[in-house]
């Protein structure tokens, strides 16, 4: 296993290839999350305030 | 038997389709990839026997590559549609996959520099596929930079839309220039064969195409998803004003 | 057609009012052209060698660098408005002050360019050909870059954002404009790339004024 993983020397460009896509996909994905939460959180802080004003 | 396209061209009906239609494309996008990567890692050839281990890099390299050129086709089909009839959401979508497209132009350039090391003895090589794949990398900076400059989201859509259209007038001639110019300035330094240069001088097997199509589709539908999922954050923030948003927030729906 | 011309004239007209700005344009294109000498080293061989590449990315600078103020005073005082909803068309309008800045700073350093390829030891042959592409090559500049002025128009940060958006599109300017110089030097005939650029202007000469326009009444909505 750890013989296929050594990728015939190649270790380092093949995992740092498809490391590298992992990471940046992986990133992305999180950070579009974060991105929802905040914005939703935002949303619904507004709403709130507004009914308490208006009640 | 006609189906209103317009109908889902308005944010507050596009929303929850959008919403439901996510799951389906990111599962479809990790069963391409679990099924990709058992193909390249497991039933692949596992060595070239000109380049051994290193073409595995292949399976990931092509399709990003690929992606990141039809994403930035498609921007500009997206802004042409919008420039025609009007719709924000075309535009909405077209902004949506430009960070997509800048991901996938970097990780073309990133998994070729790895691919390249081993291969030409290089990480980098001012070949015409390399050189444009850069080109279209900072075509797409500018496009971002553009959007995140105008703060008015109609004139944003409309002129990034514009932007998106000349820089795909223009792709073309850039690419033949830059052939032109790798062709006439050929590096004698690295043993490198342009006639080869397609493929690598690899020789394909059936698995190993299988494999790379299958990690395409997996990219082509992680890049739908995730377009899909912040075309959905960018509808929240630009109308968090209108009853459809503040409704959906309300009940919990969205 | 009389419209153009009223525009270039009063363009040229304002220029010659202020010398200071077209000056600044040239200036930075010799300074630029001469720092690359001091950079790398006087060997004669080396700046024949880089002498096309080095004036050609030093026009794209200087081109660039004088965008910021295509329409940015029209942008101010109001001049710019009055023109999108004037009768005549107003592709035809963008392409008189295109002309106009063509006219003021990419004229200027095709004039001066004799000159600086003398401090890099071109022959007389390279330096023709260099003057002839940079004559068909600076207006493409011009075109090209006046898209970008109009997108950026009126916003912070404009002169560095209008550089990420027009330097890809100068790159076949570029490629064709240095190669035209190269070939010659390698005795092969600039030919075929003068024949590009020449292509290049026509095809920039009719869209860009178009996609300019169009770019301007995005500003302006």
């Amino acid at each position: 296993m750890a013989e296929y993983f050594d990728m015939g020397k190649y270790a380092f460009f093949v995992w740092g290839s498809y490391g590298m896509v992992a990471v940046c996909l992986l990133v992305e994905v999180l950070m579009l999350r974060r991105r929802r939460r905040t914005i939703l959180h935002q949303l619904s802080r507004m709403i709130r305030i507004k009914e308490r004003e208006s009640a | 038997m006609s189906i209103n396209w317009f109908k889902y061209s308005s944010p507050a009906s596009f929303y929850p389709l959008a919403g439901s239609m996510i799951p389906w494309f990111t599962a479809a996008a990790v069963l391409f990839g679990l099924v990709g990567l058992y193909v390249s890692f497991f039933v692949a050839p596992l060595a070239d026997w000109q380049q051994g281990q290193s073409y595995k890099i292949m399976f990931i390299h092509v399709p990003a590559a690929w992606m990141s050129m039809f994403i930035y086709v498609v921007m500009a089909f997206w802004a042409i549609v919008g420039m025609i009839f009007k719709t924000r959401l075309s535009f909405m979508m077209g902004s949506a996959l430009a960070p997509t497209g800048a991901i996938f132009a970097f990780l073309g350039l990133w998994t070729g520099a790895l691919w390249g090391k081993p291969t030409w003895g290089t990480y980098w090589v001012w070949d015409a596929r390399l050189t444009s794949q850069l080109i279209l990398f900072f075509l797409y900076i500018g496009y971002i930079a553009l959007a995140s400059a105008i703060e008015d989201p109609r004139r944003a859509d409309r002129a990034t839309g514009l932007l998106a259209i000349v820089g795909v007038v223009n792709v073309p001639i850039i690419y033949f220039s830059v052939k032109w110019w790798s062709t006439l300035h050929q590096g004698s330094s690295i043993n490198f064969n342009p006639a080869g240069a397609d493929q690598r001088a690899l020789s394909m097997t059936d698995s190993m195409f299988v494999a790379m199509l299958l990690m395409t589709f997996c990219f082509w539908c992680y890049t739908i998803a995730v377009a899909l999922y912040r075309v959905r954050c960018e509808m929240v923030e630009r109308e968090k004003n209108n009853d459809w948003v503040q409704d959906l927030v309300k009940s919990g729906d969205a | 057609m009389g419209a153009l011309r009223s525009i270039l004239v009063r363009d040229l007209t304002i220029a010659m009012r202020r010398k200071a700005d077209v000056l600044t344009v040239l200036f930075f294109f010799i300074i630029v052209v001469s720092l690359f000498p001091l950079g790398i080293g006087p060997e004669a061989d080396t700046l024949r060698t880089i002498a096309p590449g080095v004036m050609w990315v030093a026009a794209l600078l200087a081109s660039m660098l004088s965008l910021g103020r295509l329409f940015y005073n029209d942008y101010m005082d109001g001049t710019l408005e009055q023109m999108l909803i004037a009768p005549q068309p107003l592709g035809l309008l963008v392409m008189g002050k295109i002309i106009a800045h063509w006219l003021l700073s990419g004229v200027p350093l095709v004039l001066i360019t004799p000159l600086l390829g003398l401090q890099y030891d071109l022959s007389a042959d390279a330096l023709l050909v260099l003057v002839a592409a940079l004559l068909l090559g600076t207006p493409i500049l011009s075109f090209l870059g006046a898209i970008g002025a109009a997108l950026t128009l009126g916003l912070r940060g404009g002169g560095a954002l209008v550089s990420l958006l027009v330097l890809p599109l100068y790159i076949p300017v570029l490629v064709f404009g240095a190669g035209a110089v190269d070939a010659t030097v390698s005795g092969l005939g600039a030919e075929a790339h003068l024949a590009l650029l020449g292509a290049g202007l026509l095809l920039s000469l009719v869209l860009a004024p178009w996609a300019t326009a169009a770019a301007l009444r995005i500003a302006f909505e």
